[in-house]
């Protein structure tokens, strides 16, 4: 593989390979809680912060990372007051997020939407050795707060009121889950693109329900298909020469489909076998004496 | 153990969840176990189980999983030691659904999901239960089951707090009713009358025939 000895195409790897870690990791508790969408609304929110950066003359990275926390932790707020719709929220900060990226990288100087189009979607050769190390950094972090407090933000999604009364600081972990899904839409930018993180964050979700049927087999499967699908989206992308990001995301989307043709073979191998049993306990008397 | 009576509407729910501290008062104080609410801690010594019986979520969580979470009061972030998965396990028992823990929540029908919420409320060993209608749309079988199992918890100490509309067989369980209607307390003291009782005990039909824990499960194992 001649592609493997650039060091641009290496970098993009290692981000790649982080990223289809991180992104699921983060989505599965997002779609647990039917937030699917969020990861995209802060993405949006984070076109704002890169543009800012070209602005400012600072890292775009640094200023999606902080514009994308503010989001998050708005959206968050929005849904814990509960009074306004969650989705008109989310629908106000999708398009300030977007209309604030276009209209601040025109006035940057030199700035034009060519700019964000790498951001949007991704790009291989955009990867600096700079943005390598705080990938790395930001997903390491990500991966260990999970494996920390994985199991507590488990009950929190699964059921909010029931994690209160066990005593959880529900608040924090609430607030927490947001940021760590800014974090993982600002280390997946440059590799997928913003546009397409929240698709990396939600479709190996999506793929392994419907193989699997517990929560941990749902991570581990999540977490390889979208491993999966980012190796080879790179790879991919370097020989046909595309956006990353679009390459990534239809080839997760690939996933989806051969797992849900799969997982429908396989219940329908289950059905027949189960029907091929006995079905005595159904003839019992519908109700039990008193 | 005390039951909350009253027609739906009446405020059972809403008092019960006031009660955990789920809800802000309107007016008054509520201390658990002695303390404020604002400074009690000692969350283990409750256990809850809501009365919506949706236990399922955007993602599948298998039986066991679910039943888990109800440990975390105790362990906080240390990871689950022997004695936690002995507690998860034998809360899977006492409700009859061991032999489920494998399976996806949401493929249970709706008594065997309102059986996995009570066994997630038993694994943290509770002092004081509270149930919020955990009788609705289960059989008469489950229901017997479910008394005689809040009979054997009772009869290890704990204290059961119990919202329901009917009695039915919890009724020779109960030591205090507490019964409202529109916001206001009714009555407060000995449980009403059986007789009283027995007149709507049949009125409404049993959906759901879930297979009945066996009498090995029936006890609830706490300590």
């Amino acid at each position: 593989m001649s592609a493997l000895t650039f060091d641009f195409m290496q970098r993009a790897l290692l981000a790649a390979l982080l990223v289809g870690l991180t992104a699921p990791a983060v989505g599965i508790f997002l779609v647990q809680r039917r937030l699917a969408l969020m990861g995209d609304g802060i993405g949006h929110v984070a076109l704002t912060g890169v543009a800012l950066g070209f602005l400012l003359g600072t890292a775009p990275v640094l200023t999606a990372v902080i514009a994308a926390t503010i989001g998050a932790v708005v959206i968050e707020l929005v849904r814990q007051q509960g009074r306004t719709g969650g989705d008109v929220a989310l629908a106000l900060l999708f398009y300030g997020g977007i209309a604030g990226g276009v209209l601040l990288i025109g006035l940057a100087p030199g700035g034009s939407n060519a700019n964000l189009l790498s951001y949007l979607f991704g790009s291989l050769t955009a990867v600096s050795p700079a943005d390598v190390v705080l990938i790395c950094l930001l997903s390491g972090a990500l991966l260990l707060t999970l494996t920390v407090v994985g199991r507590q933000m488990f009950a929190v999604c699964h059921d909010e009121e029931y994690a209160r009364v066990a005593g959880l600081p529900v608040r924090f972990l609430n607030l927490l889950l947001a940021v760590m899904a800014a974090v993982t839409v600002t280390v997946a930018m440059r590799v997928v693109g913003l546009l397409l993180v929240s698709a990396l964050m939600v479709v190996p979700v999506a793929t392994a329900q419907q193989l699997v049927r517990g929560f941990r087999a749902t991570v581990v499967v999540a977490l390889a298909s979208g491993v999966l699908a980012s190796l080879s989206g790179v790879l991919g992308s370097y020989y046909l020469d595309t956006a990353p990001g679009a390459l990534i995301v239809v080839l997760a989307l690939g996933g989806f489909a051969v797992a849900t043709l799969l997982g429908t073979l396989v219940r329908r191998a289950r059905r027949t076998t189960d029907i091929a049993a006995p079905v005595g306990v159904a003839l019992l008397p519908q109700e039990a004496p008193p | 153990m005390v039951a909350v009576l009253g027609a739906n509407g009446s405020g059972k729910s809403t008092l019960v969840r006031a009660l955990l501290g789920l809800l802000p008062l309107s007016s008054g104080r509520l201390a658990l176990f002695g303390e404020p609410v604002q400074r009690f801690s000692h969350w283990p010594r409750i256990g809850y189980v809501p009365q919506r019986g949706g236990a399922s979520t955007g993602v599948p969580a298998t039986v066991r999983e679910v039943v888990a979470t109800g440990r975390l009061a105790r362990t906080g972030l240390r990871p689950m030691r022997a004695a936690d998965r002995t507690a998860i396990t034998r809360a899977m028992d006492a409700v009859g659904l061991a032999h489920l823990a494998k399976t996806s929540v949401a493929t249970l029908s709706g008594g065997q999901q309102q059986r996995v919420l009570i066994a997630r409320a038993l694994t943290c060993e509770p002092d004081l239960l509270v149930l919020d209608e955990p009788t609705a749309g289960v059989d008469a079988a489950n229901q017997q089951a479910l008394a005689t199992s809040l009979g054997a918890l009772v009869g290890h100490g704990a204290t059961v707090l119990l919202v329901t509309h009917e009695l039915g067989p919890m009724l020779p369980l109960i030591t205090r009713a507490v019964t409202l209607a529109d916001g206001r307390v009714l009555h407060d003291g000995p449980p009403p009358d059986s007789d009283h009782l027995h007149l709507h005990d049949h009125d409404h039909a049993h959906p759901v025939h879930d297979e009945v824990p066996s009498a090995r499960g029936s006890a609830w194992g706490l300590r």
